[in-house]
């Protein structure tokens, strides 16, 4: 059985393009299932903006599934949305009320730029990546499973850091502006892991500092943790921060050496 | 509205690309980053919270009445004496306290001005925070605020300048210097014994934050002790508000003085 929600005022931010100015503009749904996800109440507003001849809202989504970590906004003030541990395509309207007011806003950081609309460019999080976020291995047939063996806790660790989608709510949410979540999952994923110890005090200083290069920095609010729809926890934080205090140590040995 | 990404450039690099310049000398290089940065905030935060808790402790000593104080005020005068002469190594003590809280100053100054580069634009709509709490939220005020308290007391207390305390530096019957009748004299004062407990208050707001804060910054992250972190910060900072606190509303009450 499903319900109705009736006259939902949307406040939705809309901006032309990187470089515009924005600002918020009004929409009224009259009426959505409260089955509906919240992506696609937006799809029903899109939908009846452009048989209106208007441009519609462009967004970000992809999977709508929850593990792509495409999907964003910032909706009343809470990235994702007022549902812990859902991404914004998993909110469903549901947590909504007949005529509640929702604000919808893009993330912001200076390392996300505004596309247009609610989309953001989120690349800084592939520099990030690039500079640290991988294993050297050989490629050829796929190894053997259990070929090298992994205590459970330890394999439960690295997949609670894997479970990162990379969707940006950590920075968004951060009072700061910090990236610190997200690097700290990348590089505990791997850290924690055998194949992942070659690298691992060169990763850490690398993907640290390519961080520093675009985000702030951390004040241990916790709001990341809070908004993140992996609950990734923050302890992954204090994890990074110990192994760049070891990296810059050992890595400016290991160059001593060479 | 600049709306394309911002970046510092390289920041270090000792792993990142080749750098053809010299490697700064490893402190420097460590400060460079923002995670260093929150490592001298740490580390300057203990060798602080250490100072504040062994005032506290220090200033408990009035209870037991004028002599007991004076003299452990001069006791501290007399560190090491003879062999160095008075007064040299309260100043060599004092002197490593201005430079930790001057490189917390520095390393909050240049972290805040990261944090506001950030996020240039502000979200436009109210935010809704979940965890945040008015300790974490306020640190800059708390800090501020704690340091002016801080520069008050020193005139007050310490140095006696001016008009803020005529009192401060006087002897007393054993030749001493009347600590004792100098702090009564000061928080028999009622607007400055409320100024007092407020400042104390905010310093233990700061405190509460503070101390949770630096296990994170240093990378002390124990699955098995996680949970004391919180209770450390509850029992330092309410430790140092109580016997703080105590002091003007016990000169105010007549218990000391």
């Amino acid at each position: 059985m499903s319900n109705h929600l009736k006259n939902l005022k949307l406040k939705i931010w809309r901006q032309d393009g990187p470089n515009t100015a924005g600002r918020f503009q009004d929409y009224v749904i009259d009426e959505i299932s409260d089955e509906a996800s919240f992506l696609e109440m937006l799809d029903v507003l899109n939908e009846r903006l452009i048989s209106d001849d208007e441009l519609p809202v462009v967004f970000d989504h992809d999977c709508r599934e929850g593990i792509c970590g495409t999907c964003s906004l910032m909706i009343n003030g809470q990235a994702h949305g007022p549902e812990r541990r859902t991404a914004t395509c998993q909110l469903h309207m549901r947590k909504f009320k007949s005529g509640d007011e929702i604000v919808i806003e893009p993330w912001r950081a200076s390392a996300f730029p505004i596309i247009k609309d609610l989309m953001v460019d989120r690349s800084a999080f592939d520099r990030i990546i690039e500079s640290g976020g991988f294993i050297t291995a050989p490629t050829g047939g796929a190894p053997d499973a259990n070929l090298i063996p992994i205590p459970k806790p330890v394999a439960d660790a690295a997949m609670d850091s894997a479970e990162c989608i990379g969707c940006g709510a950590c920075v968004a949410a951060c009072p700061n502006g910090a990236a610190n979540l997200f690097t700290a999952a990348k590089i505990n994923h791997l850290n924690v892991l055998p194949q992942g110890q070659a690298e691992r005090y060169k990763r850490v200083e690398a993907m640290v500092e390519t961080m520093d290069e675009y985000f702030g920095s951390c004040t241990n609010h916790g709001e990341c943790q809070a908004a993140c729809p992996k609950e990734i926890s923050i302890d992954v934080i204090a994890l990074m921060n110990k192994d760049y205090r070891k990296s810059k140590v050992k890595n400016r040995k290991e160059l001593s050496r060479g | 509205m600049a709306q394309t990404i911002t970046k510092r450039g390289p920041v270090s690099g000792t792993a990142v690309a080749r750098v053809s310049r010299k490697r700064k000398p490893f402190l420097l290089d460590l400060y460079g980053t923002a995670v260093g940065k929150k490592y001298a905030m740490a580390i300057s935060g203990i060798a602080l919270i250490g100072f504040v808790v062994f005032h506290m402790i220090g200033n408990l000593k009035m209870y037991m009445g004028a002599s007991d104080l004076n003299q452990y005020a001069h006791f501290l005068e007399k560190l090491l004496y003879p062999i160095l002469p008075e007064k040299v190594m309260l100043w060599i003590l004092r002197g490593g306290l201005i430079a930790m809280l001057l490189l917390h100053l520095h390393a909050a100054y240049t972290l805040t001005v990261l944090n506001r580069r950030a996020r240039p634009v502000k979200y436009q709509s109210e935010r809704d925070y979940q965890v945040a709490s008015f300790a974490s939220r306020s640190m800059r005020l708390t800090g501020i605020v704690v340091l002016l308290f801080v520069t008050w007391h020193l005139l007050d207390l310490t140095f006696g300048a001016g008009s803020i305390n005529t009192y401060t530096g006087s002897k007393d019957a054993e030749g001493l210097k009347d600590v004792y009748g100098a702090v009564v004299f000061s928080l028999e004062r009622v607007p400055v014994a409320i100024f007092y407990v407020l400042a104390n208050i905010m310093l233990g707001t700061h405190l509460f934050h503070g101390v949770w804060s630096l296990f994170q910054s240093l990378g002390w992250n124990n699955p098995r002790f996680n949970k004391w972190r919180t209770s450390a910060a509850t029992g330092i900072s309410t430790l140092v508000v109580v016997g703080n606190v105590s002091f003007p509303i016990a000169v105010l009450a007549g218990i000391v003085g």
